[in-house]
């Protein structure tokens, strides 16, 4: 008994690593310091009533916020780990197996479970306040969708500690993702965890369409939409065309791997290559899901911080819908050297190429936002002109690796890794940082430290450039991704050495962060205005942070930027409150907790499947259906908000009189 | 002030650093900035006129944003002109969707020039120096390179003949891995069940770094090559050599050698035949055929016949492109190999 729980245990159980027991032990404290609090301050009630079951559009924005920070965090640590083995030759730090671990779950983690997160954040943040409206489309979806991608980002998680992580790179090729190649639980976690919150990215995708198109304040036309909208859309619209290939790819590799198929293998007359075209018909427009709504966040303040409009909005929207096409026409560019014969490398360099002018008239129409404005250097603000520079470049790289005879010199080389983090983080991470320091004060109620978050900045930004430069340069040298290791014979080791102090200084910027956050929970700047930046579209006329309901009396518009033309309006006087005589009771939905036990059945599903465990799965499988049945037989899913509790919101606030 | 003086240490920090980052390159090797041949000539051409078109935007735009910002500084007393609602200009949007959609153009016409030039052997390289052809296969960790006309083979090195086009074709054994010797030309795949071809040429003598560049599983760092380029008759003694003081390469031996692990340099006198081709058979290319193999000895249906037909005339198209381009050659140059073999 005690020899089978044993040998059990040494297979479920990743062990052998002490980096690895580390892990186990912070875990373990991490949890029982959580338990602990919940118990001591009885907050489980609170717990379940405030979160677990919100249908509200801003606390899932912040639930998103706080798991993508703390995947920011996980994937970081990967980074680290990484670029310490890589600082000098024949560093023993990391084992090959432990190494190719790493690298595919920062790769993963990054894409899938920091920067979609961190973008569904913002998204449910700011998206129906910006359109005036008093929630999402589909509240109950919504949550659905969050703890979807929680659960399944937790399930991939654990393979760390629990079972083995996937080893195949963030996008499992086959064969090496296949029985033959990774024998082991940890691609299965990869499938799972990835198909579980895929499905949610989905269903935000639809959910965010809807909302955008349906439940826009009477008056906004398309044209008058805010650019973060716009971008939000055009997002949505790659992701409800992407996801499902992705959701179908994986769903073949798990056949593969589970019940013996062999699509992707090639005995037995299947063939990996479908898989690859198939991975980057999603992976190449997941790029750009994640860079479109940075795009509208620094549209938004470029205009706010130049006290100027937006320019060129015509051709903005143009560029995004545009990049939202073409970004589905590019995908060969990830094998051009793959032999496809000349006829289609020459076709999506083309394609690809294409996509830099969309992107650049971009950067010119933010430039001449400022051009004749006047230009204040707050954070939200820094951010974006770091993005600038860092992004031009990036992109410039960009067209320069849709080359395709180059590109067979650059294509696995760590000019390519450069590259790509240039972009992504230099467009995305800078976008999203700016997004939650913009806006920041509209969901919490107070401002974040500015001479803190001055030193992150500058450490974030050095440490970009002392980290991705010198791998240009490595790319060159002929370094290629994913060595795990290398000797003193090629010269790469002072390079790597700087890059690698690089990533640490990024790593120190985002501790500045962390510590930014909490000091200014206490000390913040409040805002009690509900208009801090001086800014331009609806979600700052109302209070910060905003009522439940968001807007008391839904807004008309008939300008863009509609709160920036009505302060002029008034000649920027203190608005005045509304008479009590014009609120009405409020319809909203009502609270679940459905949504939590759904997706919760779903990582048990995912957790049976993973380790072939059927009478898991299945019962996991059961319980997601009987989660369907509740809701469908739930009839009770709305409420009026007593107009009582309306006016006593709105006179706390000072909004009615 | 002195925030002025905080920025200028910033500065003066970044300005040390790249310093750094630049002078610690100079005792690296920059493969890829030093061709060696006539494939990577015309690819670090292309990288060079790129670099010089994505430098036409992007100085420009890096200079107007630093004078954007620096004059348009909500400052009291800025006294630069502020027009708050001057948000269009058809003239300027022209001109910046304009431009990229001409350099694109530009770059765009060079890459489809040089992607089909690359994709066969250039006309012009044909000398009276016949190809020679290596086969090439990626294994669990370790590169195999077979000579069909000088039957040897070696294991994580290869000899060239320089001045001579070298007529690779790649599959793999195992995961596919991506071949790649920077300074003769860029990479290709490995991929198992097809026969790539790729070219290259060393145009002088030399040592040349090879690798495996797609990550292939645990040991892939591994998957090094040394590339040596030599006079042809330095590679005829050298070919000699390794037929007279190796090993052979039977098939028990080649089993062994595709079971996973690190390998150090081999060489073989000689192989099996056809073992390439049995290779690529046998990973699919395609997997008809092995059923084929299965029913040898029963009635072979017309179905396996045909599809066996079809994957001929594929691995045909694969090397067609060389064959033909050489077409006029061969039979110039078959005196020459048979001095070869001697």
């Amino acid at each position: 008994m005690y020899a089978s729980i044993k040998s059990f245990a040494s297979s479920f159980f990743v062990t052998g690593d002490p980096l690895i027991y580390g892990a186990d032990v912070s875990i373990a404290l991490t949890s029982i310091a959580i338990l602990f609090v919940l118990f001591y301050f009885k907050k489980w009630g609170w717990l379940w009533r405030e979160w677990l079951t919100t249908v509200d559009h801003k606390k899932i924005g912040i639930m998103y916020l706080i798991a993508s920070l703390l995947m920011l965090f996980r994937g970081g640590v990967d980074a680290l780990l990484m670029r310490t083995q890589l600082a000098l030759p024949n560093v023993h730090f990391l084992q090959a197996d432990h190494y190719n671990e790493v690298f595919t779950t920062h790769g993963t983690i990054m894409i899938l479970f920091m920067a979609m997160p961190m973008m569904f954040g913002l998204f449910n943040m700011v998206v129906p306040l910006q359109i005036g409206a008093r929630d999402v489309a589909y509240p109950f979806l919504n949550s659905v969708s969050f703890w979807l991608f929680l659960f399944g980002a937790m399930l991939f998680n654990i393979s760390f500690v629990i079972g083995g992580s996937p080893d195949a790179g963030w996008l499992s090729y086959p064969p090496l993702s296949e029985l033959s190649g990774s024998s082991g639980v940890g691609e299965n976690f990869y499938i799972w965890g990835i198909q579980i919150s895929g499905i949610g990215s989905l269903a935000t995708g639809i959910n965010f369409i809807v909302t955008i198109l349906k439940m826009r304040a009477p008056g906004m036309k398309f044209m008058k939409m805010p650019m973060f909208t716009w971008s939000v859309f055009s997002s949505s619209i790659i992701i409800i065309f992407a996801f499902p290939i992705l959701t179908v790819t994986l769903a073949l590799l798990f056949i593969d791997r589970y019940l013996g198929g062999h699509l992707f293998t090639m005995d037995g007359g299947g063939f990996p290559m479908m898989y690859i075209n198939l991975i980057w018909m999603w992976g190449h427009p997941e790029v750009y899901i994640v860079v479109l709504p940075a795009f509208g966040i620094f549209s938004e303040i470029v205009a706010t911080f130049s006290r100027k409009r937006i320019f060129g909005y015509k051709s903005m929207v143009f560029a995004l819908m545009s990049i939202s096409i073409l970004s589905f026409f590019t995908w060969v560019h990830h094998f051009f050297t793959m032999g496809s014969g000349a006829d289609v490398n020459v076709a999506f360099a083309i394609a690809t190429m294409a996509i830099g002018i969309p992107t650049g008239a971009k950067v010119f129409n933010w430039l001449f936002t400022m051009f004749r404005g006047r230009i204040r250097l707050e954070q939200p603000m820094m951010w974006t002109l770091a993005f600038i520079p860092c992004f031009v470049v990036g992109g410039a790289t960009g067209v320069m690796l849709a080359v395709a005879p180059a590109d067979y010199q650059y294509h696995n080389s760590y000019f390519l890794i450069a590259h790509f983090h240039q972009v992504l983080i230099g467009g995305v991470v800078f976008g999203y940082l700016a997004g939650i320091y913009y806006w920041w004060p509209k969901l919490f109620g107070f401002k974040l430290n500015e001479r803190l978050g001055k030193y992150a900045f500058w450490l974030w930004n050095i440490g970009f450039y002392v980290c991705f430069m010198p791998q240009y340069a490595l790319g060159f040298m002929g370094m290629t991704r994913r060595v795990y290791t290398y000797g003193w014979d090629m010269g790469w080791g002072p390079l790597n050495l700087v890059s690698t102090i690089g990533a640490f200084l990024m790593g120190i910027g985002f501790v500045f962060q962390v510590w930014q956050i909490l000091y200014s929970v206490k000390y913040g700047e409040r805002d009690t205005t509900g208009d801090p930046w001086n800014a331009r579209t609806l979600e700052w006329s109302i209070p910060s942070p905003p009522p439940m309901y968001n807007f008391a009396v839904v807004p008309v518009v008939d300008e863009r930027d509609p709160f920036w033309e009505e302060k002029e309006r008034r000649d920027f006087a203190p608005a005045e409150p509304v008479p009590v005589s014009k609120l009405e009771s409020i319809h909203m939905p009502k609270n679940s907790g459905v949504p939590f036990v759904f997706a919760a059945c779903w990582f048990v599903v995912g957790f049976g499947f993973v380790f072939g465990w059927n009478w898991m799965a299945f019962t996991g499988l059961a319980g997601v259906g009987i989660s369907l049945l509740v809701r469908s037989f739930t009839y009770d899913t709305d409420y009026y908000v007593p107009l009582e509790e309306v006016i006593e919101t709105e006179k706390a606030a000072g909004r009615a009189v | 002030m002195k925030k002025r003086s905080k920025l200028r240490g910033l500065m003066l920090l970044i300005t040390g650093l790249l310093t750094t980052v630049l002078l610690s390159g100079c005792d690296g090797k920059f493969v890829v900035f030093d061709p060696q041949g006539p494939v990577a000539q015309t690819q670090y051409r292309l990288i060079i006129l790129s670099a010089i078109l994505c430098a036409i935007v992007v100085i420009p735009v890096l200079a107007i944003t630093v004078f954007i910002v620096l004059r348009y500084r909500d400052k009291p007393g800025n006294t630069a002109p502020y027009k708050p609602h001057w948000d269009d200009s058809k003239v300027l949007e022209i001109l910046w969707w304009g431009i990229p959609i001409v350099i694109i153009a530009i770059l765009g016409g060079y890459t489809a020039r040089d992607t089909y030039a690359l994709a066969r052997t250039p006309k012009t390289a044909v000398t009276d120096v016949k190809p020679i052809e290596i086969q090439v296969t990626s294994l669990d960790w370790k590169w195999l390179f077979q000579y069909p006309d000088q039957n040897i083979a070696t294991v994580n090195y290869v000899h060239i003949p320089a001045g001579v086009q070298v007529h690779f074709e790649l599959t793999s054994d195992a995961p596919m891995n991506s071949f790649w010797i920077p300074q003769l030309g860029g990479q290709e795949y490995t991929m198992p069940g097809m026969a790539m071809s790729l070219w290259l040429q060393a145009d002088k003598t030399g040592e040349y770094y090879g690798t495996g560049a797609n990550f292939s599983g645990k040991e892939f760092a591994h998957m090094r090559f040394n590339v040596v380029s030599e006079s042809q008759a330095d590679f005829n003694k050298w070919v000699d050599s390794v037929k007279s003081s190796s090993n052979e390469l039977t098939e028990a031996g080649y089993n062994e050698l595709a079971i996973p692990g690190k390998s150090d340099e081999q060489s073989f006198s000689s192989y099996p035949p056809e073992l390439f081709d049995s290779i690529v058979k046998k990973n699919g290319g395609h997997h008809m055929d092995m059923d084929m193999d299965e029913n040898k000895d029963d009635k072979v249906d017309t179905d396996e016949q045909k599809s066996d037909a079809k994957d001929n005339t594929h691995n045909m198209d694969d090397m067609s492109d060389m064959d033909m381009s050489n077409m006029d050659m061969t039979n110039d140059n078959s005196s020459e190999m048979n001095h070869n073999h001697q």
